[in-house]
């Protein structure tokens, strides 16, 4: 409880920050709304009130501002619209509907997670040639390391067209993008997790004469499993990135960035907001999946303090 | 005789339609090309061996030489390989194409380097990380807003931010301003997390040494609190400047102006013009690596006393 308290009340203030943010954003659209019903407002007309400060238009006209609450456009949705919307397109709606924002969820996380599966798998397959193979090391490490001060993200665009002008689309190019993003995450990590063992464990193995086959799995494998959680975790929220961010350029029609893209064109906030939360508790979900696994698995292997 | 008859072959060939026109011969170049292709990698790879296995190995030259022989290798058995097979444009561009392509846009990649990096991004970095430090001073003074704050700050630095672009555009407008804004939420919470675990690495001795001197809580911050938590700023430091350039680039996907790095690689791949977004793509690279070497190079500077960097 004690450690529960002070995030929720932070939470709390944060979103009482948000609503009194709403009050002066929505005003000017507040405001043309009530003119246009009739109500008296000040200063009266739109152009008058284009280049004033909004909160000076919040002072004038107090008695418009529950209509800042509730919008249909607004420039910032309070909390409980979009509450309302994520409720609507989540649970009220079938999964099968093109509004339900657990199907473009769905389109999104089947990328992140095909991506993530391969960025792994390779990039645990590159650590263990890097560990094993000094050539490699001295010339694919720094290259590995560089490559993280990068924004890879600017190549999404281009994979998908060319993926796409060789006849692959759909799922995989997006998977390759995720795949792409957590790929280097999991390589630095992971050499470091495989060169974990102290030098004095490693002589032991080898004054019993160890095969480095069995160095590799009763050693070295097991002691890199901490920097494999760390480094997943990471690469899994790169993923989502990857798979967001590669729907963007080519304008897909499902998928959490196409909703974000398909708002953006449409002035639809609350759908932006929507989506952008939905992809939050995706993230989180994630995230939280790997640290719950990563808990269990130390555990089991007695590494957790 | 030599240096005379080659041109002359060639124009022939070029000329007449000959033999390098003839089906059979552009095979047998096209083998050959490939074959040099992997000539060059195995001569590569014997080389790296070599030195990696030779007495030098630990030398800071053959540090540098080993990855840029690799480097190399990669972009000489790319051009060979896209030229070999006549791999289309479209899908990939040989090396040499995108370099010439980089020479004569210098202009057009400077004025997107300018807009993009050091109008969106760098701004928004250093308005970010101000931002971040500064609060992170203030929250320190409350364990109650520290232990309210960090898990929240952790938990949106794994959130896909760059998801809040669309949104920063429609309220900042489509020039630099709503990139920087983009900036300014992406490095927000990394740095703020790092520098408030840094403000409580020190130990409890330390601070009881600044009071028995009678220390302020001023003095103590800057004389002992604030230096033992640069390495922690530093390392949040050096991650944001890549989340910087992402959300600067990925801003510019969502509206800009017609200048712009993000701009650019959206319009060119509409265009199939794909030297044009492998040249952004080397400037988006140089520009990263400049930007987190500068970061590293201050690090350095200032932090010369952790054992990390003696």
């Amino acid at each position: 409880m004690r450690r529960v308290l002070p995030v929720l009340a932070v939470a709390a203030a944060l979103i009482g920050l948000w609503y009194l943010a709403v009050i002066p954003m929505n005003i000017h659209a507040a405001l043309t709304d009530a003119e246009r019903a009739g109500a008296v407002v000040t200063p009266a007309t739109a152009k008058e009130r284009r280049d004033a400060g909004a909160i000076g238009l919040v002072v004038k006209n107090p008695a418009q501002i529950g209509a800042t609450f509730s919008q249909e456009r607004p420039r910032l949705p309070t909390p409980d619209q979009v509450a309302v919307e994520l409720w609507q397109t989540t649970v009220e709606k079938k999964i099968t509907s093109k509004r339900s924002l657990v199907f473009h969820g769905w389109i999104t996380l089947s990328a992140t997670l095909l991506g993530f599966a391969i960025g792994t798998v390779a990039g645990i397959a590159l650590a263990i040639g890097i560990v094993h193979s000094r050539v490699m090391d001295m010339s694919v490490m720094p290259w590995a390391i560089v490559s993280q001060t990068i924004p890879i993200i600017a190549l999404a665009p281009m994979i998908i067209v060319v993926l796409y002008s060789v006849g692959v689309q759909g799922l995989l190019p997006k998977a390759v993008i995720s795949a792409y993003l957590s790929f280097f995450p999991v390589v630095v990590g992971m050499v470091k997790g495989l060169r974990s063992p102290a030098l004095a464990q490693l002589d032991l193995l080898k004054t019993y004469n160890t095969p480095q086959s069995s160095v590799f799995w009763k050693l070295r494998l097991p002691a890199s499993t901490p920097y494999l959680f760390a480094s997943l975790k990471v690469g899994i929220a790169a993923s989502l990135i990857g798979a967001i961010v590669g729907e963007l350029p080519t304008g897909a029609v499902r998928g959490l960035g196409a909703r974000l893209l398909a708002g953006s064109y449409y002035g639809q906030t609350i759908q932006i907001w929507s989506a952008l939360f939905g992809a939050a508790i995706l993230a989180a979900a994630l995230v939280s999946i790997i640290g719950l696994i990563e808990r269990l698995t130390l555990r089991r292997m007695g590494l957790s303090v | 005789m030599l240096v005379v008859s080659v041109p002359a072959v060639l124009a022939w060939g070029e000329d007449s339609g000959g033999f390098f026109k003839h089906p059979h011969f552009q095979m047998v170049v096209a083998m050959m090309l490939v074959a040099l292709a992997f000539l060059i990698w195995a001569g590569g790879w014997w080389l790296n061996t070599r030195l990696a296995a030779g007495p030098q190995a630990e030398t800071s030259l053959v540090r540098l030489a080993v990855p840029v022989i690799f480097g190399l290798t990669l972009i000489v058995m790319w051009e060979l390989v896209v030229r070999g097979l006549e791999v289309s444009l479209v899908i990939l561009p040989a090396p040499s194409v995108i370099a010439a392509r980089f020479a004569s846009s210098l202009p057009v990649l400077w004025a997107d380097f300018v807009q993009t990096i050091v109008k969106g991004a760098l701004s928004g970095y250093l308005m970010g990380c101000g931002a971040a430090i500064l609060t992170a001073v203030l929250v320190d003074r409350s364990a109650f807003l520290k232990a309210g704050l960090l898990p929240i700050g952790n938990f949106i630095a794994a959130l896909p931010i760059v998801g809040t672009a669309p949104i920063l555009v429609m309220w900042f407008g489509f020039d630099w301003q709503s990139k920087a804004a983009v900036v300014v939420v992406m490095v927000f919470f990394p740095v703020l997390v790092n520098t408030v675990a840094g403000l409580a690495e020190t130990s409890q001795m330390q601070r009881d040494q600044m009071r028995t001197y009678a220390a302020s809580y001023w003095q103590g911050f800057f004389k002992l609190r604030l230096p033992a938590a640069l390495p922690f700023i530093f390392n949040g430091l050096k991650i944001s400047t890549t989340l910087a350039l992402i959300g600067a680039i990925v801003a510019e996907f969502f509206g800009s102006p017609v200048v712009g790095m993000g701009f650019r690689i959206s319009t060119s791949v509409g265009q199939l013009a794909l030297d044009m977004v492998w040249a952004e793509i080397v400037v988006a690279a140089l520009a990263g690596s400049l930007f987190y070497g500068a970061v590293a190079l201050i690090e350095k500077r200032m932090t010369f006393w952790h054992p990390s960097q003696r």
